[in-house]
């Protein structure tokens, strides 16, 4: 007991040492002090005696060195050793061939690895444990760094201990901050939901209604479980009901969120279909060609960014928005050759025209495959594309999600702006409408029948960019989505772009939807047979043509 | 007219070969081509010993049988495309639904001799720790119940899809990509292992069919003597179909479908019925397919696998049915050739054979032969308009 006190009160002192620190210089002159002194103690480590070592433990925490946590950190984790030669204290970590790599602790210098037998651990036992990881969590409860406090709190709430408590208790009224002050009101009301008494419970219930932190779902989860089943007290009958009160509000809350999850999950997969087959609503929808090798034409928008992630190794953050003209270039100029070379030769034949660039996509997987192997290559993830957007405790949104939603799009509504109001755009409507009244009017039809399958080609690459941060890149990434593609553009209606933005947002959906209940792959096949039988009642799609076009 | 000419010129001895030809139908020169390299691999494989300069090797004979099955495969694509113009991307459906009644029948014959040693399960159930057979493999072990199951099983796919997209008018382009859907859908459901076919690994490791065990190399014989056989009868069943008053209104079908609709056909039914036919000829050739090469998996399913049947007919020429085996067998053989001489190139040569195909050779190599055929046989051709010439003048 009153070791527990003498803790707290040392703790005490420290903070309010710590709060004294404010300007920089006083803080980098007491550190370096502190530095000096922590050094000093650390070195005490090997010579002192198990008994000996909770007050040399206490006054390392109570030093202001920037270095206490990580050395408090290691002792924790058993991974200080001290070199029996001459009782450098290091940070030992056992290799795949059983040699110890060692790092100074407090120069963080590297140093050769060892074998067991020249380095000894430094002395713990389980108080002594318990004891570094209270001063730990007081550390970081103390932290100038938000994230590092809520973290903190947050491993509290999940395993609460007496010190913590008592710790979050007295600096809750100092904390600045919105987020940690109300993460820690949580701590501490479900501390008393566990071991306060009958009033105390019934308002601390009241007061969680709107909190969805899990561990606190749990909690009351378990104390309704506790109470007996039959000859409950009015007391506990009292509880018992506004304890399940507040666990289904907090349910519903929860089943409410996940649905939105799973809608943003839902559109972030219609986004990459959408993505995928918006330059097939163009060369199919609006030229009428079947371009089977499309799916090849995101395969090298995916080889261009990681191209170019080879190209230039230092500039991975800005890699992607390099790729995305890069690729548009690449699969855009790739499209016109094909559209010169072979397909104005099949005009009006669409069924030669599937068999002739079904064999340019072999030819094109091959020829990556010949180049780059056949062995699926890994494209990095910019900085910024990585890590989530945390909203509450059970809704986060991933960011790269969140940023392909947002590109796609983009591109979807910079598409529908050439075709609807740039003289292209309307070239391109004319030839696909009447050929030869568009040719009388001095259109070049050839010229724009090349410009659009390079187009749709070329947004074909930028689809394969964002694939590029989805799946790993390999000569069969095009493969997958052809069918799908296909499928999205005659769902939402030949030649209509608004019918593909439906048709691949509500796909995508519905696929997540069925996820959770039948299974991925079910889902798929699901979707694909709902599809197949969609277009036998509708065959003209979701928003067929009306007029003259429809022909 | 031209007959009863020809029947006048018996006595002229120097065209006796031309009237041979004249009589020849293709069906003959096909059965009989069919015959007489069934039988020269046959004797050649039997009375000829190893070393023999004549000999032909059980592998040849297997992989034989395995082009042969192709080519019927290729027939019934040929019969849907070439003639009703349904360019089906989803034709392995059919064959490899075969397959798998054959290949479900086959794991019964197993018996008790499966890793697990269980009389009833194959292994792979007993693997993922079923107790029972599921309801549809009730009846596998019967040769009867397989052999309806390989008609049954692709055309009753063939007859539900079929009569659904017809009716509703699916056709052209719309229609090849639905039955792409349709064999990309079934892969993926294959490949799961809850549908009971045996998932990933599909059903393989043979022992033996109605009695005849699988290793022994007269089996294999058999095995493409019968498959021969069913070529044969294939052809035979196509060429007459398409040269019947029925077939006649499928080719209009493809030419012209309004007009046959106004005419007071219904279109949908013709077609549906080439289909089923056609799925079930995809069908036999997958079940024979099966117990030569001795697995059946779902990588059959892939869209792949079908877009290469389509192009085995364009290349040897579509609306010509001798034309599907050529192209079948042609292009099996270079794969084979291919494949072991250089892997690397194999799709550059069948992505490019595509292209060429298309641009250069619309009606195939079959589209060549007559024009050889026309040249060879120049006199037929001014006989026969000196016939016609003389009979206008007795008229």
């Amino acid at each position: 007991m009153k070791r527990i006190f003498s803790v707290l009160l040392s703790c005490i002192i420290s903070w309010q040492a710590l709060a004294t620190a404010t300007t920089q210089d006083i803080s980098t002159i007491v550190s370096t002090n502190t530095d000096s002194a922590l050094s000093h103690l650390v070195q005490q480590l090997p010579t002192t005696k198990l008994k000996k070592m909770a007050p040399l433990v206490e006054k390392i925490a109570l030093t202001t060195s920037a270095q206490k946590r990580d050395v408090l950190q290691f002792m924790l984790a058993g991974e200080l050793y001290y070199l029996k030669s001459n009782k450098t204290v290091v940070r030992a970590l056992k290799t795949e061939n059983a040699l110890y790599e060692l790092t100074n602790v407090l120069t963080k210098q590297v140093l050769a690895p060892v074998k067991k037998s020249t380095i000894r651990k430094v002395k713990t036992n389980n108080r002594l444990r318990g004891s570094i990881r209270s001063y730990i969590a007081k550390m970081d409860l103390t932290d100038k760094n938000k994230n590092v406090r809520i973290q903190a709190v947050k491993r509290l709430l999940d395993n609460p201990s007496k010190t913590g408590l008592s710790a979050v208790q007295a600096l809750i009224k100092q904390e600045q901050d919105e987020d940690v002050r109300e993460l820690m009101n949580i701590t501490l009301l479900l501390n008393q939901l566990k071991v306060g008494d009958h009033a105390e419970k019934m308002a601390t219930i009241t007061q969680l209604e709107n909190t969805l932190e899990p561990s606190v779902n749990n909690a009351m989860v378990k104390l309704l479980g506790d109470l007996p089943l039959e000859n409950k007290t009015n007391e506990q009958k009292a509880l018992a009901l506004s304890l399940s009160k507040v666990i289904s509000s907090i349910e519903d809350k929860r089943s409410f969120f996940g649905i939105i999850e799973n809608i943003f999950f839902g559109l972030s997969l219609g986004s990459v279909l959408l993505l995928a087959a918006i330059g097939l609503a163009i060369t199919f929808g609006v030229m009428g060609v079947i371009n089977m090798a499309h799916g090849e034409m995101m395969m090298l928008g995916a080889y261009t960014t990681y191209v170019i992630q080879l190209a230039f190794p230092n500039l991975i953050e800005y890699s992607l928005l390099m790729a995305v003209p890069a690729a548009f270039l690449v699969s855009g100029i790739v499209g016109i050759i094909i559209e010169r070379g072979v397909i104005r030769y099949l005009k009006g034949r669409p069924l030669e025209t599937l068999l002739a660039t079904f064999g340019i996509s072999l030819i094109l997987q091959q020829l990556v495959r010949t180049i780059f192997s056949p062995l699926n290559r890994q494209v990095q993830a910019p900085e910024w594309m990585s890590g989530s957007w945390v909203i509450n405790p059970v809704f986060s949104l991933t960011y790269n999600r969140l940023y392909i939603i947002i590109f796609s799009l983009i591109v979807f509504f910079t598409l529908l702006l050439i075709l609807k109001k740039s003289a292209l755009g309307l070239h391109v409507r004319a030839v696909s409408q009447n050929r030869d009244m568009a040719r009388a009017l001095s259109i070049k039809s050839d010229w724009v029948d090349a410009i659009t399958f390079g187009l749709g080609s070329g947004i074909a690459g930028v689809a394969g960019v964002v694939l590029s941060q989805l799946t790993n890149v390999g000569p069969n990434l095009g493969q997958a989505y052809i069918i799908d593609s296909f499928l999205v553009v005659v769902f939402g209606g030949v030649g209509n772009l608004w019918g593909t933005l439906v048709a691949a947002m509500s796909l995508g959906s519905i696929n997540k939807f069925l996820e959770p209940a039948v299974g991925s792959v079910l889902a798929n096949i699901i979707v694909l047979v709902g599809l197949v039988l969609f277009i036998q009642k509708r065959p003209k799609g979701l928003f067929p043509q009306k007029g003259r076009a429809a022909d | 007219m031209t007959t009863s000419n020809s029947i006048q010129h018996n006595s002229n001895e120097s065209f006796s070969f031309q009237k041979m030809i004249q009589t020849l139908s293709h069906l003959h020169v096909v059965v009989g081509t069919l015959f007489i390299s069934t039988l020269y691999v046959t004797v050649c494989n039997l009375f000829f010993a190893d070393g023999s300069f004549m000999h032909v090797s059980d592998y040849t004979v297997s992989l034989f049988g395995k082009y042969l099955c192709y080519a019927l495969l290729a027939l019934a694509v040929d019969l849907v495309w070439g003639y009703c113009g349904i360019l089906s991307l989803g034709h392995g459906a059919f064959f490899t639904l075969g397959g798998y009644a054959m290949g479900m029948y086959l794991m019964r014959q197993i018996g008790d001799r499966g890793v697990y040693g269980n009389p009833d399960l194959p292994d792979f159930m007993v693997f993922l720790s079923w107790t029972e057979l599921p309801w549809f493999w009730a009846g596998s072990s019967s040769i009867v119940w397989m052999i309806c199951m390989v008609f049954l099983g692709p055309g009753l796919l063939a007859f539900i899809f079929g009569s659904m997209a017809f009716r509703s008018r699916v056709s052209g382009v719309y229609l090849s990509i639905m039955t792409q859907a349709m064999t990309y859908a079934l892969m993926l459901a294959f490949f799961r292992n809850e549908m009971g076919f045996g998932g990933n690994n599909g059903l393989t490791d043979f022992k033996e069919i109605a009695g005849f065990s699988l290793q022994n190399p007269h089996t294999k014989l058999g095995l493409f003597v019968i498959t021969a056989i069913a070529l044969a009868i294939g052809y035979w069943i196509s060429n007459y179909i398409v040269n019947s008053k029925m077939g006649r209104v499928i080719t209009a079908t493809r030419d012209a479908e309004s007009r046959v609709r106004f005419v007071g056909y219904k279109p949908e039914h013709y077609k549906v019925w080439i289909f089923v036919v056609s799925a079930m000829l995809a069908g036999v050739a997958g079940a024979l397919y099966v117990p030569q090469v001795g697995i059946i998996n779902p990588g059959e399913f892939s869209p792949l696998n079908s877009i290469e049947m389509v192009i085995w007919v364009a290349i040897g020429g579509r609306c010509t049915l001798y034309g599907a085996i050529i192209g079948a067998i042609v292009v099996s053989y270079a794969k084979t050739r291919f494949t072991a001489i250089m892997p690397e190139a194999w799709l550059f040569a069948l992505g490019g054979l595509f292209v060429l195909v298309t641009l250069l050779l619309p009606k195939g190599i079959a589209g060549m032969l007559p024009n050889l055929f026309d040249k060879l046989s120049m006199f037929k051709s001014d006989d026969s308009k000196e016939q016609e010439a003389s009979s206008a003048e007795v008229k």
